[in-house]
C-alpha cells in the first residue's frame, strides 16, 4: 500500500526529558487513522511534529515522498488545529470569505475571487453541507457548523491529507453524528486520508480504520477492529497501570 | 454652499482630507480586527516628535514625521518579539519614548502655534507642496491596501492558517506596520496628531455595527470616514474651528446616530 507519511525513531522532548522516545508512525493512502492517548502524552505535539511545526531532536519525517523539510506542496496538507475555533466570534467574515481565503495560492495578483473561485467555493460547501449559510456570518453559526467551515476551508485545496487535532471538542452530540457522517464521505468518496486526534476512544475506534495510541513515549498501531482497550491501557501507561484503570 | 469651493484653500483642504477618509479607515479595519488600535495612537506621538523635530532642525516636518513614525514602527515589530507575552508592552514604551522627545523638542523650540497646527489639524495651512506629498503617498497606500487586502484579512482572521495557507506573514507585518506609520504622516496636516488615530477607528466602530460581511466592514469604513471628514470641513470652515476636531467629533456622532438607528430597528422588529 503506498503511504502518505513515515515517521522514523522519532524522539521528541523538551530539556532532554523525552516525550516521544524511538516512535514510529506510517500512514497509508486511504487511511482513517485516529491517534488516542492519556493526557499530556503527546498526541498533538505528534501532529505537529508530522507537519513540520515542531522540530524533533532524532528521527525523520516523510511526507507525501518528500522530508518534511523539504515539503512545499502545502495545498495537499489540510490541518484544523484545536485552536481553530477560538477566533474572534465577531469578526465579521462570512463563509464564503473564510473558505476562499485558502485559495490564497490559486488567486492572481491581486488577489481577488473570480467566478471559478466561486463556484469552487460552492462545491466545497455543498460538500459539507453548509451552502445555504455562504453569506452567514461565520461567528454567528453553531460550533458545529463552524466546525464543518473549517472542513470546507481546508477541502478546497483538494488536499490528500487531512490532519485534525481533537476538532469534536465544544461540538455536540448530533453535530458529532453528522462530523462523522462527513469523514466517511471524505475518506470513502473522495479518498482523502484522515489523521484525527480524539480523546474519546470508545467512538474513535468504532470510526477510523486503524488506531494510534500514544503512551509510554512510544506509538502503537492498531486496526481498529483488534483494538482492546486492556491492552491498550497496558501500553501506554505501562505493565503497572492497575491503579489507573478503574470504572465510574 | 458652493461658495466654500471656491477658495483655492479649501479645494485643497478637501482634496487632502477625502484622500485621508479613505486611507485612514481602510488601514484602521485591519488594525481594529488584529486588536492593535493602540498602535495607531503610538505612531502618532512618535510623528508628534518627528514634528517638533523636524521644525527644530529645519526639515520639512511631514518627512521627519514619517521618518520617526517609520523607525517607530520597525522598533515596535522588533520590541513585540522581546516581549512575545506582553504584546502591548511594547507599543507602551514606544507611546513614552515618543511622548518624552516630543516633548524635548518643542521646549527647546520656540514655534508652538506652528506645533499647534500639527497637534490639532488645520485648513488654512495646506500648501500645495503638502498636497503633493499626501497625494504620493495616499496612492501608494491605496495600492498597497488593495494588493494587500485577502492577506490582511485571512491573518486577521486567523494568522497561523494564513501561514500554512503560504501568506508571507513575517513581511506582510513588518510592510503593514509602515503604511501605518505612512497613514499617520499623511493624515496629521488635516487631522492633527493627537486625533489621527480616532479616524482610523471611529468609521470602523460604526461600520461594525452593521455590515454582514467583511466586505461590507470595509466599504462602510470609507465611506463613513468620508463622510466625517466632509462634514468636519464644512463645519472646521464656517465655525472657524481646528478641523481635527470637527472631524473627530462629527465621526462620533455618525457613530451614536447609528447605535440609535440600531436600536430602533430592533424595537420595531421585536
Amino acid at each position: 500500500m503506498e503511504k502518505v507519511l513515515e515517521a522514523k525513531n522519532i524522539y521528541f522532548g523538551y530539556d532532554k526529558n523525552y516525550i516521544l522516545e524511538d516512535a514510529n508512525l506510517d500512514i497509508y493512502k486511504g487511511d482513517f487513522l485516529g491517534i488516542v492517548g492519556p493526557n499530556g502524552s503527546a498526541k498533538s505535539t505528534l501532529i505537529k511534529i508530522m507537519l513540520g511545526i515542531l522540530k524533533p531532536q532524532k528521527g525523520s519525517i516523510k511526507m507525501l515522498d518528500s522530508p518534511i523539510e523539504k515539503f512545499n506542496n502545502w495545498g495537499k496538507l489540510g490541518y484544523i488545529s484545536q485552536k481553530v475555533r477560538d477566533f474572534n466570534s465577531s469578526f465579521p467574515a462570512t463563509v464564503e470569505e473564510v473558505v476562499g481565503a485558502n485559495l490564497y495560492n490559486n488567486m492572481g495578483f491581486f488577489k481577488f475571487l473570480k467566478k471559478e473561485h466561486k463556484s469552487r467555493i460552492k462545491e466545497v460547501l455543498d460538500i459539507v453541507n453548509m451552502s445555504q449559510y455562504q453569506n452567514h456570518l461565520v461567528g454567528n453559526l453553531s460550533g458545529g457548523q463552524q466546525q464543518r467551515v473549517f472542513i470546507a476551508r481546508t477541502l478546497i485545496s483538494n488536499p490528500e491529507v487531512i490532519f485534525m487535532d481533537e476538532p469534536l471538542v465544544g461540538v455536540d452530540v448530533n453535530s458529532q453524528e453528522q462530523f462523522y457522517g462527513l469523514m466517511e464521505k471524505l475518506n470513502k468518496e473522495l479518498g482523502i486520508t484522515l489523521v484525527m486526534v480524539s480523546h474519546d476512544i470508545g467512538v474513535i475506534t468504532n470510526r477510523a480504520n486503524r488506531v494510534a495510541c500514544v503512551g509510554n513515549k512510544k506509538i502503537f498501531v492498531h486496526s481498529s477492529k483488534d483494538f482492546n482497550e486492556q491492552e491498550y491501557i497496558k501500553e501506554v501507561y505501562g505493565e503497572n497501570s492497575s491503579l489507573l484503570h478503574h470504572r465510574h | 454652499m458652493l461658495e466654500i469651493l471656491s477658495y483655492s484653500f479649501m479645494q485643497r483642504a478637501f482634496l487632502a482630507g477625502i484622500l485621508v477618509a479613505i486611507i485612514c479607515p481602510a488601514i484602521g479595519v485591519f488594525l481594529v480586527l488584529r486588536r492593535m488600535s493602540m498602535i495607531g495612537d503610538t505612531l502618532s506621538h512618535v510623528a508628534l516628535a518627528g514634528v517638533a523635530g523636524g521644525m527644530l532642525g529645519g526639515i520639512y516636518p511631514i518627512y521627519s514625521a514619517l521618518g520617526f513614525s517609520i523607525l517607530a514602527a520597525v522598533v515596535i515589530e522588533k520590541l513585540r518579539k522581546q516581549y512575545e507575552q506582553y504584546a502591548e508592552l511594547s507599543i507602551a514604551i514606544m507611546l513614552s519614548a515618543g511622548i518624552g522627545l516630543a516633548t524635548i523638542f518643542i521646549s527647546l523650540g520656540n514655534s508652538s502655534s506652528a506645533i499647534f497646527s500639527y497637534l490639532f489639524g488645520s485648513i488654512g495651512l495646506v500648501s500645495n507642496h503638502d498636497i503633493f506629498i499626501i497625494f504620493i503617498l495616499s496612492l501608494l497606500i491605496i495600492i498597497s491596501i488593495i494588493f494587500l487586502y485577502r492577506s490582511l484579512f485571512y491573518m486577521a482572521f486567523d494568522e497561523e492558517a494564513a501561514r500554512l495557507a503560504g501568506v508571507k506573514v513575517k513581511w506582510i507585518n513588518l510592510y503593514f506596520i509602515i503604511l501605518v506609520a505612512m497613514t499617520i504622516a499623511v493624515s496629521m496636516r488635516i487631522v492633527g496628531v493627537l486625533l489621527v488615530s480616532s479616524l482610523m477607528v471611529i468609521p470602523v466602530a460604526t461600520s461594525l455595527q452593521i455590515c454582514k460581511s467583511f466586505k461590507q466592514t470595509f466599504i462602510y469604513s470609507i465611506i463613513f470616514g468620508v463622510l466625517s471628514v466632509l462634514i468636519g470641513l464644512i463645519a472646521s470652515f464656517y465655525g472657524d474651528l481646528a478641523p481635527g476636531g470637527t472631524i473627530v467629533v462629527s465621526s462620533v456622532v455618525i457613530l451614536f446616530f447609528v447605535l440609535i438607528l440600531k436600536g430602533i430597528k430592533r424595537k420595531i422588529k421585536s
